[in-house]
């Protein structure tokens, strides 16, 4: 199986899966807080439309986790510029 | 007194009426704010001002805002940032050219402080390094306008009266007496036309002549951002394109953080009249400009556009005052983009007029009745 | 120069880009999803179609692709009149793409309506389009156990396919009593047997479905660990409440249509039964703008079988206005038919299934409204203290809506509160007022800074 690094540490997916589709499957429920209240947020809309599950892959900050097909490899954090 | 407007020259006037002790409602056609001041940066600069009238009541409403922001809460209330502005030059003739204009506009009472290129990253660390040098002006500041407008009309007690159309206005005489809505009469001993964008129609209400034409303005919204610009800042060339009767795109980017973490970069000038459909043209430049000041910008995403129709007159000066042409009647509109900024003097000076006190400032520039009557 | 670009690869434009292709015409479909069918064929690399309805009409659509040129991955930030599509290829290294076309079909589908209540930002509350989407094309089920919650027929699917997925479905409330929508399932054979099976998935996995019921909060501190349930009167006021322990809910107050493009090209809107904006279009699903044609959810939501059967009007109607094939007028009539019958039922669903006043008394001062920029009820309570007696003044003395997501998540509930000011319900002209996204897509400064090319 082939995996991300999320924050350090190995995470599995299947080839097609999105970044936030790997990280849920993996018990992985928040990845960034936000700004002011500091509250954890992960998937809500799953379609790209609401921006609560924005991560940063190999440094390229902002990205939304459930619109990034995962590949071999990648380098995930949570959250966006602001984070 | 009626004020005709609920943006951010029309709760200024109603803020300082209501502090000289006049009965104010506000009539609104929309929401409060909905119109320009909506639209707006917040802009509350003397920097892009050339000497003259217009630069003469930016440095009056400097220290109006200074101390409106100073009063209990409102200040923060309205995002007052007193942050100041840099602005800078590409080249060796543009930061001659910022050196003379500056001091020309120290004699009006604008401080200004010359930034060597070496020094500018002192100021702004992500600005480009390649530049020539600039020119810092502390009373540059900022305000939220949208709040700015709601918080001054709430603070003025005056009675705001929304989704309300000025359909005519009452006459006794020559005299104007009131207006007249879609939701019924208005008596009052005075009008003040503060209808921006929209000041010309009041004013052929009451059948003057004020020409008021719309100038398109973009503004794009970038994704919020640790603080990363801390002053106002622009390029040089943004002076002349504020002054400029071209009719075509122009942009000179102002680029600032905002409280909320969003960079604003605006705005772009152009006649279109009320035309909303997005220019990419125009985004593009903008773009192209924010990034030629700030290259780490190049990154970063944009998150929202949306423009405003600035209310600009033949010869780019606001009408303030009493109109000779109609007793009763008095003028608060045409600031062109500089609305959020003029608003506190413009309502000072308003107020002024209706009290019979002298005002502090010589109006004349600004009289109603100084362009050609209609053929 | 394209004859015709059609924006979104679901059952409308999967259904107009194929119609028009068909006819001869060169044709684009733009879409941002990874592989084609948009949210409701939405579905994994190696899809069988065993959780599908309807698959084989997706087949055979997918089938006819290689008649045109489909370009998967391409966010569409704005379409200028004439028309020129500006996209981000790419899901991670973006890169500017410009498509000039002589007509537009707008099939942009739509997302879950939301409605906040407390607790609804924890992590591991999802909307129940977000859960299926997860199933549907990741195969991976939301959480482990789940309450299902909202309003409308699609919690159903969503339910059920949870449940065959290996979670346990912990409840399926149901805001509205549906007692009369079952004649109008009825009149329909296709629609009566998709849910005498979803009837029978519930009965078997032992899933407890209730009507008057909705999840009126969610807690934990930083992932859900129960809900409370309420049930509720007629207005949606809650009447008794009990918790019930889970990992994730899914929840859906119907659906709003995505209209940034065709308020980018300025078409007419107009309010439907479901207290959506959408487009107005005519009987050939042309918009009030030329050359601008709509198909799908954006006119109406009514789901996937009449997103088809309107993308092959559009598509036929583009073709002939192209001065291609005029289409068969016995295929025509049939698909009229067909769309009329569609219609109602997806009118008889909006009068069976609507959002009731009730739901704002969830709503505490600390209730986040706005998830992007944290905006609370007590907050916009302030802003409609300042004068803000519509959507669009709330969003600008309150930043509702100013975030990220640009008021998609949070602009239905915003237009109630502020609308709720002054008594009333909020229009079409309160919807308008926040509905405009200039951008539809967030776009780097350096790519807008670029000249994209054709």
């Amino acid at each position: 199986m082939s995996q991300i690094v999320f924050e350090g540490r190995p995470v599995p997916f299947h080839p097609g899966q999105s970044i936030g589709a790997a990280l849920t499957a993996a018990g992985i429920r928040s990845w960034r807080t936000t700004r002011s209240g500091g509250r954890p947020r992960g998937l809500y809309c799953g379609i790209g439309v609401c921006f609560d599950c924005l991560i940063t892959v190999n440094g390229r900050p902002s990205l939304r986790a459930c619109m990034v097909e995962a590949r071999e490899g990648d380098v995930v954090e949570g959250g966006g510029r602001d984070a | 007194m009626v004020i005709v407007g609920g943006g951010v020259v029309g709760a200024a006037c109603a803020y300082y009426a209501a502090r000289a002790g006049l009965t104010v409602t506000v009539v609104e056609r929309g929401a409060v704010a909905g119109g320009t001041t909506g639209a707006g940066e917040g802009n509350l600069l003397v920097s892009d001002k050339e000497p003259g009238p217009e630069l003469d009541l930016a440095v009056l409403s400097s220290a109006r805002w200074a101390e409106l922001a100073a009063e209990d809460g409102l200040g923060a209330a309205v995002e007052y940032e007193p942050k100041g502005g840099l602005v800078v030059a590409e080249t060796e003739e543009g930061a001659a050219g910022l050196a003379g204009l500056a001091a020309r506009q120290r004699a009006s009472g604008v401080e200004a402080v010359e930034v060597p290129a070496a020094e500018l990253t002192g100021y702004e660390p992500h600005l480009a390094p390649d530049l020539a040098g600039g020119m810092f002006y502390p009373q540059d500041a900022q305000v939220q306008p949208m709040l700015a407008a709601a918080h001054l009309l709430r603070a003025s007690g005056a009675e705001v009266r929304t989704g309300v159309t000025v359909t005519g206005m009452s006459r006794s005489g020559a005299r104007v007496t009131g207006v007249r809505t879609d939701r019924g009469d208005l008596a009052a001993g005075a009008v003040v036309n503060a209808a921006g964008t929209w000041g010309g129609e009041v004013a052929a209400l009451a059948g003057v002549n004020v020409p008021i034409l719309p100038r398109r303005g973009f503004i794009l919204v970038t994704e919020p951002l640790p603080p990363l610009i801390r002053h106002k800042v622009y390029a040089a060339e943004y002076v002349a394109n504020v002054a400029s009767d071209d009719e075509g795109l122009e942009s000179s980017a102002v680029v600032e953080g905002t409280p909320a973490g969003t960079i604003l970069i605006g705005a772009t000038r152009e006649r279109v009249g009320f035309d909303r459909t997005l220019s990419t043209a125009a985004l593009r430049r903008l773009a192209r400009q924010a990034i030629r000041l700030f290259p780490v910008l190049a990154d970063v995403a944009a998150i929202r556009a949306y423009c405003g129709f600035r209310p600009y007159c033949p010869d780019h000066l606001p009408v303030i005052g009493p109109d000779p042409r109609a007793e009763g009647l008095l003028h608060a509109c045409g600031h062109e983009g500089a609305g959020i900024g003029l608003a506190a003097a413009t309502g000072h000076l308003i107020a002024q007029s209706l009290t019979g006190a002298r005002p502090d400032f010589d109006l004349h520039p600004f009289r109603p009745d100084r362009f050609p009557e209609q053929p | 120069m394209r004859d015709v670009v059609v924006i979104g690869a679901g059952p409308a434009g999967l259904a107009a880009a194929v119609a028009a292709a068909t006819a001869g015409l060169d044709v684009a479909l733009i879409d941002a999803g990874r592989r084609p069918g948009g949210q409701f064929y939405r579905h994994h690399a190696a899809e069988t179609g065993r959780l599908h309805h309807d698959w084989d009409a997706f087949v055979r659509l997918r089938d006819a692709l290689d008649r045109l040129t489909y370009l998967p991955g391409h966010r569409v930030w704005h379409v200028e009149d004439g028309f020129t599509v500006h996209a981000l290829a790419g899901d991670r290294d973006e890169r500017p793409v410009r498509i000039d076309a002589r007509a537009v079909v707008v099939a942009t589908g739509a997302h879950d309506r939301s409605l906040p209540f407390p607790g609804w930002d924890l992590p591991g509350v999802l909307t129940a389009g977000g859960a299926q989407a997860l199933l549907k094309g990741d195969r991976v089920p939301a959480g482990k156990r789940i309450v299902v919650a909202g309003t409308g027929p699609f919690l159903l699917p969503v339910a059920t396919g949870l449940a065959r997925a290996g979670a346990t479905v912990a409840g399926v409330f149901e805001a509205n009593r549906p007692y009369g929508f079952a004649r109008h399932v009825a009149r329909h054979p296709g629609k009566a047997r998709e849910g005498a099976g979803y009837a029978a998935l519930l009965a078997r996995h032992r899933i407890p479905y209730r009507t008057g019921h909705a999840v009126v909060a969610a807690h934990g501190d930083d992932r859900i660990e129960a809900v409370t349930v309420a049930r509720l009167d007629r207005d949606w006021a809650p009447v008794r409440e009990r918790v019930i322990a889970c990992d994730t809910v899914a929840v859906g107050y119907g659906f709003t249509p995505q209209l940034e493009i065709p308020l980018q090209l300025g078409c007419a809107t107009r309010m439907d039964a479901d207290g959506s904006l959408i487009v107005a279009v005519d009987v050939t699903q042309r918009t009030s703008v030329p050359g601008v044609y709509a198909a799908g959810e954006t006119t109406g939501v009514g789901g996937a079988q009449l997103s088809l059967v309107e993308g092959e009007l559009a598509g036929l109607a583009v073709a002939e206005a192209a001065g291609g094939v005029a289409p068969d007028p016995a295929d025509v009539q049939r698909l009229l038919a067909r769309r009329r019958r569609l219609r109602a039922f997806a009118g008889a669903m909006h009068a069976a299934y609507p959002v009731r006043p009730g739901w704002m008394d969830r709503l505490r001062d600390d209730t986040l409204v706005c998830r992007c920029e944290e905006v609370t009820r007590g907050r916009l309570a302030e802003a409609a203290e300042l004068g803000a007696t519509d959507p669009r003044s709330a969003k600008l003395l309150s930043r509702a809506g100013m975030g990220w997501c640009q008021g998609r998540v949070c602009g239905y509930a915003t237009a109630w509160l502020a609308a709720g000011v002054c008594g009333r319900l909020p229009g079409a002209d309160d919807l308008r007022g926040i509905a405009r996204r200039p951008l539809a897509q967030p776009l780097r400064l350096g790519d807008l800074a670029t000249d994209d090319q054709p």
